[in-house]
Protein backbone atom coordinates (compact mmCIF):
# COMPACT_ATOMS: atom_id res chain seq x y z
CA UNK A 1 0.00 0.00 0.00
CA UNK A 2 2.59 2.08 1.08
CA UNK A 3 4.77 1.81 -2.52
CA UNK A 4 1.37 3.37 -4.10
CA UNK A 5 1.44 6.63 -2.00
CA UNK A 6 3.91 9.60 -2.65
CA UNK A 7 5.89 10.91 0.39
CA UNK A 8 6.09 14.29 -0.81
CA UNK A 9 2.48 14.45 -1.41
CA UNK A 10 1.32 12.95 1.62
CA UNK A 11 3.95 14.95 3.94
CA UNK A 12 2.74 18.22 2.54
CA UNK A 13 -1.00 17.48 3.35
CA UNK A 14 -0.22 15.55 6.64
CA UNK A 15 1.94 18.28 7.98
CA UNK A 16 -0.49 21.36 6.87
CA UNK A 17 -3.61 19.18 8.89
CA UNK A 18 -1.03 18.48 11.82
CA UNK A 19 0.71 21.66 12.52
CA UNK A 20 -3.07 23.65 12.31
CA UNK A 21 -4.19 21.15 14.76
CA UNK A 22 -2.09 22.12 16.66
CA UNK A 23 -2.29 25.83 16.59
CA UNK A 24 -6.32 25.22 16.62
CA UNK A 25 -5.53 23.39 19.95
CA UNK A 26 -3.94 26.22 21.32
CA UNK A 27 -6.76 27.93 21.50
CA UNK A 28 -8.62 25.11 24.62
CA UNK A 29 -9.42 27.13 27.39
CA UNK A 30 -8.61 30.78 25.77
CA UNK A 31 -11.89 30.97 23.28
CA UNK A 32 -14.19 34.02 23.45
CA UNK A 33 -17.03 31.72 24.31
CA UNK A 34 -17.49 27.45 25.25
CA UNK A 35 -19.46 26.88 21.68
CA UNK A 36 -16.08 28.11 20.16
CA UNK A 37 -13.70 26.46 22.40
CA UNK A 38 -15.81 23.67 21.35
CA UNK A 39 -16.08 24.11 17.94
CA UNK A 40 -11.96 24.75 17.08
CA UNK A 41 -11.18 21.54 19.55
CA UNK A 42 -13.43 19.76 17.18
CA UNK A 43 -12.13 21.21 14.01
CA UNK A 44 -8.63 20.54 15.28
CA UNK A 45 -9.43 16.40 16.45
CA UNK A 46 -10.78 15.93 12.44
CA UNK A 47 -7.16 17.79 11.42
CA UNK A 48 -5.60 15.71 13.45
CA UNK A 49 -7.55 12.46 12.18
CA UNK A 50 -6.29 13.27 8.77
CA UNK A 51 -3.11 13.75 9.70
CA UNK A 52 -2.69 10.26 10.97
CA UNK A 53 -3.84 8.81 8.31
CA UNK A 54 -1.75 10.85 5.90
CA UNK A 55 1.19 10.47 8.12
CA UNK A 56 1.30 6.69 8.68
CA UNK A 57 0.95 6.46 4.77
CA UNK A 58 4.80 6.91 4.68
CA UNK A 59 5.60 6.13 8.13
CA UNK A 60 5.83 6.21 12.16
CA UNK A 61 3.14 9.05 12.94
CA UNK A 62 4.55 9.79 16.35
CA UNK A 63 8.12 9.70 14.47
CA UNK A 64 7.04 11.80 11.89
CA UNK A 65 5.26 14.34 13.99
CA UNK A 66 7.61 14.18 17.60
CA UNK A 67 10.80 13.51 16.08
CA UNK A 68 11.75 15.09 12.75
CA UNK A 69 13.58 19.31 13.20
CA UNK A 70 11.75 21.86 11.60
CA UNK A 71 13.23 22.13 8.13
CA UNK A 72 11.48 18.54 7.62
CA UNK A 73 8.04 19.63 7.72
CA UNK A 74 6.30 20.18 4.55
CA UNK A 75 3.49 22.35 5.60
CA UNK A 76 2.44 25.88 3.88
CA UNK A 77 3.40 28.91 5.89
CA UNK A 78 0.16 29.91 6.36
CA UNK A 79 -0.86 26.99 8.41
CA UNK A 80 2.15 27.53 11.58
CA UNK A 81 1.20 31.55 11.70
CA UNK A 82 -0.14 31.90 15.46
CA UNK A 83 -3.30 32.27 16.45
CA UNK A 84 -3.16 36.30 16.89
CA UNK A 85 -6.67 37.49 17.69
CA UNK A 86 -9.90 35.48 17.49
CA UNK A 87 -9.99 37.33 13.82
CA UNK A 88 -7.01 36.14 13.13
CA UNK A 89 -7.77 32.69 13.84
CA UNK A 90 -10.82 32.86 11.42
CA UNK A 91 -9.35 34.10 8.60
CA UNK A 92 -6.75 31.70 8.47
CA UNK A 93 -9.65 29.30 8.97
CA UNK A 94 -11.12 30.74 6.00
CA UNK A 95 -8.14 30.78 3.63
CA UNK A 96 -6.81 27.28 4.44
CA UNK A 97 -10.60 25.69 4.53
CA UNK A 98 -11.34 27.26 1.16
CA UNK A 99 -7.71 25.33 -0.14
CA UNK A 100 -8.26 21.93 1.26
CA UNK A 101 -12.01 21.47 0.74
CA UNK A 102 -11.03 22.36 -2.77
CA UNK A 103 -8.11 20.41 -2.89
CA UNK A 104 -9.37 17.39 -1.34
CA UNK A 105 -12.55 17.58 -3.47
CA UNK A 106 -10.04 17.45 -6.88
CA UNK A 107 -8.27 14.23 -4.78
CA UNK A 108 -11.04 12.43 -4.09
CA UNK A 109 -12.93 12.92 -7.62
CA UNK A 110 -9.58 11.77 -9.69
CA UNK A 111 -9.69 8.45 -7.61
CA UNK A 112 -6.43 7.43 -8.96
CA UNK A 113 -3.89 8.50 -6.05
CA UNK A 114 -4.28 4.79 -3.86
CA UNK A 115 -4.84 5.48 -0.43
CA UNK A 116 -4.64 9.28 -0.39
CA UNK A 117 -8.09 9.73 -2.82
CA UNK A 118 -9.90 7.52 -0.17
CA UNK A 119 -8.90 10.31 2.62
CA UNK A 120 -9.55 13.03 0.82
CA UNK A 121 -13.04 11.69 0.21
CA UNK A 122 -13.50 11.41 3.67
CA UNK A 123 -11.79 14.54 4.89
CA UNK A 124 -14.04 16.40 2.35
CA UNK A 125 -16.82 16.08 4.26
CA UNK A 126 -15.57 17.02 7.49
CA UNK A 127 -13.80 20.10 5.97
CA UNK A 128 -16.94 21.25 4.46
CA UNK A 129 -18.22 21.97 7.79
CA UNK A 130 -14.62 23.76 9.04
CA UNK A 131 -15.49 25.98 5.64
CA UNK A 132 -18.72 26.77 6.62
CA UNK A 133 -17.29 27.86 10.36
CA UNK A 134 -15.40 30.24 9.03
CA UNK A 135 -17.56 32.21 6.30
CA UNK A 136 -20.65 32.19 9.48
CA UNK A 137 -17.41 33.86 11.53
CA UNK A 138 -15.84 36.13 8.61
CA UNK A 139 -19.75 37.30 7.55
CA UNK A 140 -20.17 37.85 11.42
CA UNK A 141 -17.05 39.92 12.27
CA UNK A 142 -16.81 41.66 9.03
CA UNK A 143 -19.85 42.70 8.56
CA UNK A 144 -20.75 43.62 12.45
CA UNK A 145 -19.15 46.17 14.90
CA UNK A 146 -17.05 48.97 13.65
CA UNK A 147 -13.97 47.42 15.60
CA UNK A 148 -15.60 43.77 14.57
CA UNK A 149 -14.64 44.80 10.89
CA UNK A 150 -11.44 46.49 11.65
CA UNK A 151 -9.86 43.47 13.17
CA UNK A 152 -11.21 40.81 10.55
CA UNK A 153 -9.91 43.86 8.08
CA UNK A 154 -6.26 43.15 9.22
CA UNK A 155 -6.26 40.05 9.43
CA UNK A 156 -7.64 38.87 6.15
CA UNK A 157 -4.48 41.79 5.37
CA UNK A 158 -1.89 40.49 7.41
CA UNK A 159 -2.28 36.60 6.12
CA UNK A 160 -2.72 37.26 2.25
CA UNK A 161 0.77 37.14 1.52
CA UNK A 162 1.01 33.57 3.04
CA UNK A 163 -1.86 32.72 0.20
CA UNK A 164 0.27 32.34 -2.77
CA UNK A 165 2.34 29.45 -1.66
CA UNK A 166 -0.64 27.35 -1.70
CA UNK A 167 -0.71 27.03 -5.15
CA UNK A 168 2.66 25.86 -5.41
CA UNK A 169 2.37 22.27 -7.10
CA UNK A 170 2.97 19.34 -4.84
CA UNK A 171 4.99 16.51 -6.11
CA UNK A 172 2.88 13.76 -6.56
CA UNK A 173 -0.54 15.46 -6.45
CA UNK A 174 -2.39 15.66 -9.76
CA UNK A 175 -3.87 18.83 -9.82
CA UNK A 176 -4.66 21.79 -12.19
CA UNK A 177 -3.24 23.95 -9.32
CA UNK A 178 -3.84 27.24 -11.74
CA UNK A 179 -7.43 26.02 -11.65
CA UNK A 180 -7.41 25.72 -7.93
CA UNK A 181 -6.35 29.12 -7.53
CA UNK A 182 -8.80 30.96 -9.46
CA UNK A 183 -11.54 28.83 -7.83
CA UNK A 184 -9.77 29.64 -4.34
CA UNK A 185 -9.73 33.17 -5.44
CA UNK A 186 -13.24 33.25 -6.41
CA UNK A 187 -14.38 31.67 -3.43
CA UNK A 188 -12.70 33.49 -0.82
CA UNK A 189 -13.67 36.90 -2.84
CA UNK A 190 -17.46 35.86 -2.34
CA UNK A 191 -17.20 35.61 0.88
CA UNK A 192 -15.35 38.56 1.79
CA UNK A 193 -17.61 41.03 -0.45
CA UNK A 194 -20.44 39.58 1.44
CA UNK A 195 -18.53 40.33 4.73
CA UNK A 196 -18.20 43.99 3.65
CA UNK A 197 -14.69 43.69 3.51
CA UNK A 198 -12.10 44.48 0.64
CA UNK A 199 -10.33 41.87 -0.99
CA UNK A 200 -6.89 42.73 0.21
CA UNK A 201 -4.23 44.02 -3.07
CA UNK A 202 -0.95 43.23 -1.77
CA UNK A 203 1.17 40.44 -3.13
CA UNK A 204 -0.11 36.79 -2.40
CA UNK A 205 3.44 35.56 -2.65
CA UNK A 206 7.17 37.53 -2.42
CA UNK A 207 10.72 36.25 -2.06
CA UNK A 208 11.19 38.25 0.86
CA UNK A 209 9.05 36.68 2.83
CA UNK A 210 6.16 33.42 2.45
CA UNK A 211 6.46 30.87 0.15
CA UNK A 212 9.00 28.21 0.99
CA UNK A 213 6.90 25.98 3.59
CA UNK A 214 6.85 22.97 1.25
CA UNK A 215 10.77 23.79 0.66
CA UNK A 216 11.23 23.18 4.63
CA UNK A 217 11.53 26.78 5.19
CA UNK A 218 9.56 28.06 7.85
CA UNK A 219 8.45 31.82 10.05
CA UNK A 220 9.95 31.84 13.07
CA UNK A 221 7.05 30.97 15.36
CA UNK A 222 7.21 27.50 13.96
CA UNK A 223 10.28 26.82 15.90
CA UNK A 224 8.64 28.00 19.19
CA UNK A 225 5.51 26.01 18.05
CA UNK A 226 7.62 22.83 17.32
CA UNK A 227 9.41 22.96 20.68
CA UNK A 228 6.08 23.02 22.58
CA UNK A 229 4.26 20.07 20.84
CA UNK A 230 7.78 17.99 20.92
CA UNK A 231 8.57 18.40 24.58
CA UNK A 232 6.41 16.31 26.12
CA UNK A 233 7.72 13.41 23.66
CA UNK A 234 11.07 14.16 23.34
CA UNK A 235 11.66 14.38 27.17
CA UNK A 236 10.03 10.98 27.65
CA UNK A 237 10.43 9.10 24.65
CA UNK A 238 7.46 6.31 24.31
CA UNK A 239 5.25 7.86 26.90
CA UNK A 240 1.85 7.08 26.86
CA UNK A 241 -1.43 7.09 28.77
CA UNK B 1 -10.58 -28.81 8.36
CA UNK B 2 -12.64 -29.15 5.26
CA UNK B 3 -14.92 -26.20 5.52
CA UNK B 4 -18.26 -26.11 2.85
CA UNK B 5 -18.83 -22.30 1.68
CA UNK B 6 -22.18 -22.75 3.60
CA UNK B 7 -20.95 -23.17 6.97
CA UNK B 8 -18.29 -20.03 6.72
CA UNK B 9 -21.23 -17.91 5.80
CA UNK B 10 -22.65 -19.11 8.53
CA UNK B 11 -19.97 -18.67 11.07
CA UNK B 12 -18.96 -14.86 9.75
CA UNK B 13 -22.47 -13.78 9.84
CA UNK B 14 -22.98 -15.07 13.90
CA UNK B 15 -19.44 -13.05 14.15
CA UNK B 16 -20.50 -10.19 12.08
CA UNK B 17 -23.94 -9.71 14.62
CA UNK B 18 -21.88 -10.52 17.19
CA UNK B 19 -19.63 -7.91 16.55
CA UNK B 20 -22.37 -5.79 14.85
CA UNK B 21 -24.50 -5.59 18.68
CA UNK B 22 -21.56 -4.13 20.68
CA UNK B 23 -22.35 -0.70 21.67
CA UNK B 24 -20.93 2.30 20.04
CA UNK B 25 -19.00 3.71 23.16
CA UNK B 26 -19.68 7.69 23.11
CA UNK B 27 -23.51 6.70 21.92
CA UNK B 28 -24.26 3.46 23.94
CA UNK B 29 -27.95 3.09 22.73
CA UNK B 30 -26.81 2.61 19.15
CA UNK B 31 -25.08 -0.37 17.68
CA UNK B 32 -21.96 -0.41 15.55
CA UNK B 33 -24.79 -2.19 13.11
CA UNK B 34 -27.11 0.77 13.97
CA UNK B 35 -24.39 2.99 13.38
CA UNK B 36 -23.59 1.15 10.01
CA UNK B 37 -19.31 1.74 10.94
CA UNK B 38 -19.11 -2.41 10.39
CA UNK B 39 -18.01 -3.30 6.66
CA UNK B 40 -17.22 -6.94 7.09
CA UNK B 41 -16.27 -9.82 9.32
CA UNK B 42 -14.23 -12.46 7.39
CA UNK B 43 -12.51 -15.43 8.71
CA UNK B 44 -8.71 -16.01 7.91
CA UNK B 45 -8.22 -19.25 9.00
CA UNK B 46 -8.76 -21.58 11.90
CA UNK B 47 -9.45 -18.94 14.95
CA UNK B 48 -8.39 -16.16 13.03
CA UNK B 49 -10.68 -13.16 11.98
CA UNK B 50 -10.19 -9.95 10.63
CA UNK B 51 -12.88 -7.52 11.33
CA UNK B 52 -13.13 -4.35 8.94
CA UNK B 53 -14.47 -0.93 10.47
CA UNK B 54 -15.26 2.68 9.14
CA UNK B 55 -14.77 5.63 11.28
CA UNK B 56 -17.31 8.16 11.31
CA UNK B 57 -15.31 11.01 11.48
CA UNK B 58 -11.37 10.73 10.03
CA UNK B 59 -10.15 11.81 14.01
CA UNK B 60 -13.16 10.08 15.98
CA UNK B 61 -10.99 8.53 19.42
CA UNK B 62 -13.78 6.30 19.68
CA UNK B 63 -12.88 4.45 16.81
CA UNK B 64 -10.06 2.50 19.49
CA UNK B 65 -12.57 1.61 21.90
CA UNK B 66 -14.79 0.11 19.18
CA UNK B 67 -11.97 -2.03 18.36
CA UNK B 68 -10.80 -3.01 21.34
CA UNK B 69 -14.21 -3.87 22.22
CA UNK B 70 -15.10 -5.69 19.09
CA UNK B 71 -11.99 -7.77 19.90
CA UNK B 72 -13.24 -8.96 23.35
CA UNK B 73 -16.26 -9.82 22.35
CA UNK B 74 -15.43 -11.99 19.58
CA UNK B 75 -12.55 -13.62 22.03
CA UNK B 76 -15.30 -14.19 24.25
CA UNK B 77 -16.97 -16.49 21.91
CA UNK B 78 -13.73 -18.48 21.39
CA UNK B 79 -12.07 -16.52 18.61
CA UNK B 80 -8.39 -16.32 19.74
CA UNK B 81 -6.72 -14.54 17.06
CA UNK B 82 -8.78 -11.59 15.89
CA UNK B 83 -7.60 -8.73 14.06
CA UNK B 84 -9.87 -5.25 13.61
CA UNK B 85 -8.84 -3.12 10.52
CA UNK B 86 -9.86 0.46 9.80
CA UNK B 87 -11.10 1.34 6.02
CA UNK B 88 -11.93 4.73 5.16
CA UNK B 89 -13.12 3.97 1.34
CA UNK B 90 -16.19 4.29 0.57
CA UNK B 91 -16.33 7.10 3.54
CA UNK B 92 -18.95 6.83 6.37
CA UNK B 93 -22.02 8.92 5.79
CA UNK B 94 -24.98 9.75 8.22
CA UNK B 95 -26.90 7.85 5.10
CA UNK B 96 -25.56 4.70 6.86
CA UNK B 97 -27.61 4.38 10.22
CA UNK B 98 -30.53 2.69 10.10
CA UNK B 99 -33.62 3.36 10.53
CA UNK B 100 -33.68 2.01 14.01
CA UNK B 101 -30.53 3.63 14.61
CA UNK B 102 -32.46 6.99 14.13
CA UNK B 103 -35.42 5.94 16.41
CA UNK B 104 -33.00 5.16 18.98
CA UNK B 105 -31.40 8.61 18.66
CA UNK B 106 -34.08 10.48 18.86
CA UNK B 107 -35.96 8.79 21.58
CA UNK B 108 -32.21 9.43 23.74
CA UNK B 109 -32.58 12.90 22.83
CA UNK B 110 -30.38 13.62 19.95
CA UNK B 111 -32.04 14.65 16.66
CA UNK B 112 -31.13 11.91 13.73
CA UNK B 113 -29.50 13.32 10.57
CA UNK B 114 -31.46 14.03 7.87
CA UNK B 115 -31.18 11.98 4.30
CA UNK B 116 -28.76 13.20 2.04
CA UNK B 117 -29.09 11.04 -0.56
CA UNK B 118 -26.02 11.16 -3.02
CA UNK B 119 -24.29 14.55 -3.17
CA UNK B 120 -21.60 14.05 -0.54
CA UNK B 121 -19.44 16.66 -1.78
CA UNK B 122 -22.28 19.18 -1.80
CA UNK B 123 -22.42 22.25 -0.01
CA UNK B 124 -23.49 21.33 3.90
CA UNK B 125 -27.42 20.95 3.89
CA UNK B 126 -29.22 23.51 5.98
CA UNK B 127 -32.38 24.10 4.99
CA UNK B 128 -34.94 21.36 5.93
CA UNK B 129 -36.09 21.78 9.43
CA UNK B 130 -34.92 19.53 12.14
CA UNK B 131 -37.38 18.35 15.11
CA UNK B 132 -36.75 18.72 18.49
CA UNK B 133 -36.29 15.38 20.05
CA UNK B 134 -37.79 16.94 23.35
CA UNK B 135 -41.51 18.27 22.02
CA UNK B 136 -41.24 17.43 18.54
CA UNK B 137 -41.61 21.03 17.02
CA UNK B 138 -39.73 22.69 13.79
CA UNK B 139 -39.14 25.47 15.43
CA UNK B 140 -35.58 24.75 16.41
CA UNK B 141 -32.20 26.75 15.77
CA UNK B 142 -28.24 26.12 15.16
CA UNK B 143 -26.30 27.35 18.51
CA UNK B 144 -23.08 25.76 17.22
CA UNK B 145 -22.19 23.71 14.40
CA UNK B 146 -19.98 21.88 16.36
CA UNK B 147 -21.00 20.63 20.01
CA UNK B 148 -20.02 17.53 22.65
CA UNK B 149 -18.58 15.26 19.77
CA UNK B 150 -17.27 16.16 16.06
CA UNK B 151 -20.31 14.74 15.04
CA UNK B 152 -23.21 16.61 16.51
CA UNK B 153 -24.49 20.30 16.40
CA UNK B 154 -25.66 22.29 19.31
CA UNK B 155 -29.32 23.39 18.97
CA UNK B 156 -32.12 24.58 20.98
CA UNK B 157 -35.95 24.27 20.11
CA UNK B 158 -37.79 27.68 20.52
CA UNK B 159 -40.94 26.47 21.45
CA UNK B 160 -39.88 24.44 24.64
CA UNK B 161 -36.62 26.53 24.75
CA UNK B 162 -34.47 22.89 25.51
CA UNK B 163 -31.04 22.77 24.28
CA UNK B 164 -30.44 19.44 22.37
CA UNK B 165 -27.89 17.54 20.16
CA UNK B 166 -28.06 16.97 16.27
CA UNK B 167 -26.17 14.20 14.60
CA UNK B 168 -25.12 16.50 11.51
CA UNK B 169 -25.53 14.97 8.50
CA UNK B 170 -22.02 13.68 6.85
Amino acid sequence: MTATVNTAAALALGDDALVLSHRLGEWAGHAPVLEEEVALANIALDLLGQARVLLSLVGDEDELAYLREERAFRNVQLVEQPNGDFAHTIARQLYFSTYQRLLYGRLAAAGEVGDLAGLAAKAVKEVAYHQDHAEQWTLRLGDGTPESHERMLRACTALWRFTGELFQPVDGLDVDWRELESDWLASVTAVLERATLPVPDGPRTGAWSAGAGRQGLHTESFGRMLAEMQHLHRSHPGASW
Amino acid sequence: MVTGTADRTALEEELSRLAGSVPDPELPVLTLEELGVLRGVHVLGPGRVQVELTPTYTGCPAVEAMSSDIERVLRDHGVPDVSVVTVLSPAWSTDDISAEGRRKLAEFGIAPPRHQGGGATGPVPLTLAIRCPHCGSTETELLSRFSSTACKALRRCTACREPFDHFKEL
